[in-house]
Parts: structure tokens; sequence; C-alpha cells
């Protein structure tokens, strides 16, 4: 590539106010530097605006029209049902908003219960492998392996797992141990739902565990020397100092981990195929299915923009509350 | 604060010894976890390795005999090298995008002063907010309707599906890379810059080779990204650009589910990912401190 062509349109890329600019772009010889950054960004604007902006916006806008199978050919000519949509999503009288309903919830359920397990799981591991022992090194390693298994692979072995008739979790529930009368269904029923969730902290909780370990290299040694010079022992000193400096990356962690498992997709599809059982219907799956079995797309689109907002109102909150802490905590 | 690379190295809790209860509860805890863990891969394993009958009745820990035949049979039941080559040139191609864009735009935010820059990181990271559901259907039409304006097949292509991953990875491939060139003293690419090189050359002369274990970690999580992802990739391929992501679906037929080839197949799919993965580990932690401590 090659630096001395430098075309104009890298420059109006991105424009937006934002305090303490306008340095450097006086001085005609400094022209070629102040484009550069722009320009070096290109690549990953045009793709974002691509791939990610416009679908968002085409996503909200189809979320008012009323685009059923009539119009997918030419989207644009689906006539605007204003909120409509959004009515029949949420009308929790009719089957269909009733469902969306009941899905909404079992996924907060669901999330609040896997996240909040991950990160327990996740924490006890790498403090309790804070120190050398032997074969450390190896455990780390096993530890990440659900992590780096591609999620097809591992939940279709989970899936097996929970046949009825040959899986394991049946094998050792009922005839090893007789713990239930008959063979369970874990994947139709209620039982999908910790079927599913139960994978789902096999799946995340490395990523915890990864991320907490990277956090305690950062807490300083002093602090322990002096914990220890005052008499704490070694459950004291996790609990007055290896969690309380944790708290930053936590609050990461933990907003990371709830987006990851409300919007996850993979492991209820692949753990249950096309069709989830209403016990684990979460709400990915249900906005695919109710989009590609009725060919309701509008209504799709707007239970999506719907899951959207109350995405960001969480991480606002979230992160109001954080920063305020923060805050608080620095004063 | 950022990690040295020594990120192997435990940081002493205390100068004493652990006390027994201590001990005891880590031994406990850890067993009982690596049990969690092993299960699934035992599972994988030892069924791989079992006859067909074996799978189908109840389940035995122990295969009644050996064989490697589902080895042998994954690749004449679903055309499996097919969409192994398939996932190859995808999860390769798009990590190779993916790094290469994250590395100019991670490098413009390091080390230059602009406009919007607060502007681009911040929404460049609440991409990670939103559902992949979201973006299916207004995928799907803006490449259908590229495919019928300007004839760029982008819908069921290869192309298509490496865009979609591509992007996807970058957003936290920017930010980690971000962290990580922070952590390069900004005297070094000046020094090069006073020699006489370009910023481009300063760039991948100095900068990247004194970041690459970061960089090795984004190509990591890029690539896993790609190779693992199911809900575009069973919509935005057809027969001949499937992914192994969807293929392996193709050995339950309507009479037999081959769980013994299922799992041979998953296991032959995951050591590839796997292996990298555990080999570059250390790297992925050290990319995730520099990136996650800021």
């Amino acid at each position: 590539m090659n630096t001395t062509a430098v075309p104009a349109t890298g420059e109006p890329a991105v424009r937006k106010n934002s305090p303490g600019a306008a340095r450097g772009t006086r001085r005609p010889g400094r022209a070629r530097r102040t484009a550069l950054p722009y320009l070096l960004l290109l690549p990953a604007l045009l793709l974002e605006i691509l791939i990610h902006l416009l679908p968002i916006v085409i996503g909200v806008a189809m979320s008012f029209k009323e685009l059923t199978q009539f119009y997918l050919r030419d989207w644009g000519a689906a006539p605007w049902r204003g909120l409509d949509n959004f009515r029949f999503a949420v009308d929790f009288d009719t089957p269909a908003g009733e469902s969306l309903l009941k899905s909404f919830t079992t996924t907060c359920l669901f999330t609040v219960l896997s996240v909040g397990l991950c990160w327990l799981l996740g924490t006890a591991a790498a403090v309790f492998m804070q120190e050398t022992f032997k074969g450390r090194g190896f455990l780390r390693a096993l530890f990440l392996v659900p992590y780096a298994l591609p999620v097809y692979a591992a939940v279709i072995t989970w899936s097996f797992m929970f046949q009825r008739d040959n899986g394991l979790i049946n094998h050792v529930l009922h005839d090893q141990l007789g713990l239930t009368d008959s063979p369970s269904f874990w994947l139709i029923g209620d039982n999908s739902f910790w079927a599913l969730l139960i994978v789902s902290v096999w799946k995340g909780w490395p990523f915890a565990f990864l991320i907490i370990m990277a956090g305690l290299q950062n807490i300083p040694k002093e602090l322990y020397e002096a914990g220890a010079l005052d008499g704490a022992g070694m459950w004291q000193q996790i609990r007055k100092i290896t969690l309380p400096s944790l708290r930053s990356v936590n609050q990461v962690l933990v907003l990371v981990l709830f987006l990851w498992t409300f919007n996850d997709f993979n492991t209820p599809f692949v753990l249950f195929g096309k069709s989830a059982p209403e016990a684990a219907d979460l709400i990915s799956i249900h906005i695919y299915q109710s989009s590609f079995a009725t060919w309701n797309f509008g209504a799709g689109a707007a239970m999506s923009v719907l899951l959207l907002l109350f995405l960001l109102l969480v991480t606002g909150v979230h992160l109001f509350f954080t920063s305020r802490g923060r805050k608080a905590t620095d004063a | 604060m950022h990690s040295s690379p020594e990120t192997g190295t435990a940081v002493p809790r205390s100068p004493m010894a652990a006390p027994r209860s201590f001990v005891w509860s880590r031994r406990i805890f850890l067993t009982l976890l690596t049990a969690f863990v092993l299960l699934p891969v035992y599972v994988m394993v030892s069924s791989s390795l079992k006859p067909l009958e074996d799978v189908s009745s109840e389940f035995r820990w122990m295969p009644s005999g050996l064989t490697i035949r589902p080895y042998f049979d994954i690749w004449e039941t679903v055309p499996l090298a097919k969409y192994f080559v398939n996932s190859l040139i995808v999860a390769g191609a798009a990590t190779v995008c993916s790094v290469i864009i994250a590395i100019f735009a991670a490098y413009a935010v390091s080390r230059y002063r602009f406009r919007g820059k607060r502007l681009f990181t911040v929404s460049v990271l609440s991409t990670q907010m939103f559902p992949g559901i979201l973006f299916l259907l207004p995928l799907f039409l803006i490449f259908v309707n590229i495919g019928n304006t300007t004839g760029v097949a982008l819908f069921g292509s290869r192309g298509g599906l490496i865009l979609t991953y591509l992007t996807f990875s970058l957003p936290f491939s920017i930010w980690m890379l971000i962290g990580y060139f922070d952590s390069v003293p900004r005297e070094l690419d000046e020094a090069a810059l006073v020699d006489g090189c370009g910023p481009l050359k300063a760039l991948f002369r100095v900068v990247v080779p004194a970041a690459i274990p970061g960089i090795v970690a984004v190509a990591v999580y890029a690539f896993m990204t790609a190779w693992g992802e199911v809900l575009f990739a069973s919509v935005m391929t057809n027969d001949t650009t499937r992914t192994l992501a969807v293929g392996l679906q193709g050995y339950s037929t309507q009479n037999d589910v081959y769980w013994n080839q299922i799992m041979a197949a998953s296991l032959v799919v995951s050591v590839p990912v796997v292996a990298g993965f555990l080999l570059l580990q250390r790297y992925l932690v050290t990319g995730l401190t520099a990136g996650a401590v800021k």
C-alpha cells in the first residue's frame, strides 16, 4: 500500500463533534498526516457500515412494514404498517404475544442462572489456581478446551449424552444410580431448560476463568504481603483482597457474559434443532422460528428491535451504575 | 498496567504456606471441575471408536469392541472433505482480512488523535450488543440486492460468509489490538519515523513485530469465531459452499443417527482449532490482559 496517494475521500468518513479536535489541521504540511488515520480506519468503517449499521437500519425499517412472503422479492414495496408489528408482538392476550413473553422470561431466568454459574465457576477456579502447584499449567489448558471446541461439535456431543435411550446422562441417573423411575426426556419437555443450562455453563465458564485469570495478575503483590503481615489467613486474603480487587474486571465480564448468553442462538439451535421445546425457547430461537415458520418477517423484525431496546436499556443501566460506583470509590 | 508475556507464571498470593482447608477445597473443587469438563470429551472420543450397535443401544462406558471404521465412514456418509475445505477457506480468509483490517484501525486509534475517535471506538464496541438474529434477514436482503444490481453473488457464496464473519470478529479484534499497540512504546515507531520511514512502514517494521502476541491472539479469536458460527452458515450457504457447522447435521438420516460417526466427525473438525488454541493460548491470555485491563 502506498501512503503518498491519499484521496480526500478518506476524510469525511467519520464526522462528529468531539472535544479537543482541530490540531495540526491548519498547517498544510500536516494535511497528509491528518487524513491518514481516517484512511487506516476506512476498511473497518466500510465493513461495519455494510454488515452492521446498514442491516440494523433496514431491520428497524422492516419492523414498521407488513413484510410477509408476498413482499420478500421486493421488500421496499411492502406497505408501511406503523406500529402494528409491535402491537402484534406485545399483545399478550394473543398466542403470539403470550409465547413471546414466555420466551422472554425464560431467557431472563436462563441468562441469570447461566451467567451466575459461569462467573462462580470461573472465579473459583481462577482463585484456586492463582498459585503454582503441580499440574497447574496442564489444568489451565484443559479448562480452556470447552471454550476452544467449535460450538456445534461440543453441543452435538451433549445432545448425544442427553439422548433418552442411548445417552450417558440417563444411563448414570437411571440405570446406575436408580434415581429416576424411568429414563427421562432431556431434550423435550421441562427438563430441556436444565439441559440447556448445563451445556451453556459448560461452554461459557472457561471465558470467565480466562478473564479473571488475567485480572488476577494485576493485583499488586504488596497487597498480599501487607495482608499477611496483618495476620490475614489465606481465606481472609481471598475475601478481603482478591475478590474486591476484581471488581472492575467483573463489571465488564458480567456485562459481556450477559449479552452473549442472552443473544445465544448457536447452543439451543444445535442442541434442539430448529424447534426448541417451550421450556428452553430462548428469545433468539423464538424470533428465528416465528420469522421463518410464519414468514412474517415484519413481526420478527419488530421482536428483534424490542430485544435490542431491552439490551440497550440493560447496558445503559449497568454502565450508569458501574461508572457511578467507580466515581464514588475514587472520591 | 500490561502484563509481560510471562503469563504462565503465578503471582504468589502470600509468602506463607496454604492452609490445609485451602489445599483440600482446591483438590475437591478442581477434581469435580475436571470431571465436568472432560465428560463430553470422553464421550466424544470413546463413542467415535464404537461400532454402531454400541451407540444405538443403552450407553456403555466401555466399548464392546474398538473400531476405527467411523473415521473412514465419515468421509463417505456426507461430503465432509468438501465441508472441511469450505470451512478452511471461509475461516482462513476471514481471519487474514480481519487481522489486517484490525491492525490498520487499531494503529490509527492507538497512535493518532483525530475527530470521531471516541465515537468510533464506542460504536465499534457497541456492536457486540446486537443480537445476530437482528442482522440475519436484513443482511440476506442486502446480499441478494447487491447480487441483483451488481452481479456480485454474495448470497450463498463463500465471499458473503467471509465478509460476515470478518466483520463479526472485527470489533473485539480492534479493541484487543488497541490495548496491545498502546503497550508498545511510542518511541519505537517515532524513531522509525525520524529515520525516514513512512507511517505504514513504521507500523509493519516496528509496531507489528513488537505486538506479535496480540496479533496471534486476535487471529486465533477470529478463526474460532468463523469456524464455530452456526446461524449465518445455515442460512447463507448452499450445497457447494456448505461449511462444517451445517454439514455435521447430515449424519442423522430419517431412520438412523450415526452417533459414532457424528462423534468421530466432531473430533476431526475440532482437532485443528483445539490444537491451535492450546498451542497459542498463552498469547490469547496475554492479549486479553492487555485489552481488558485498560
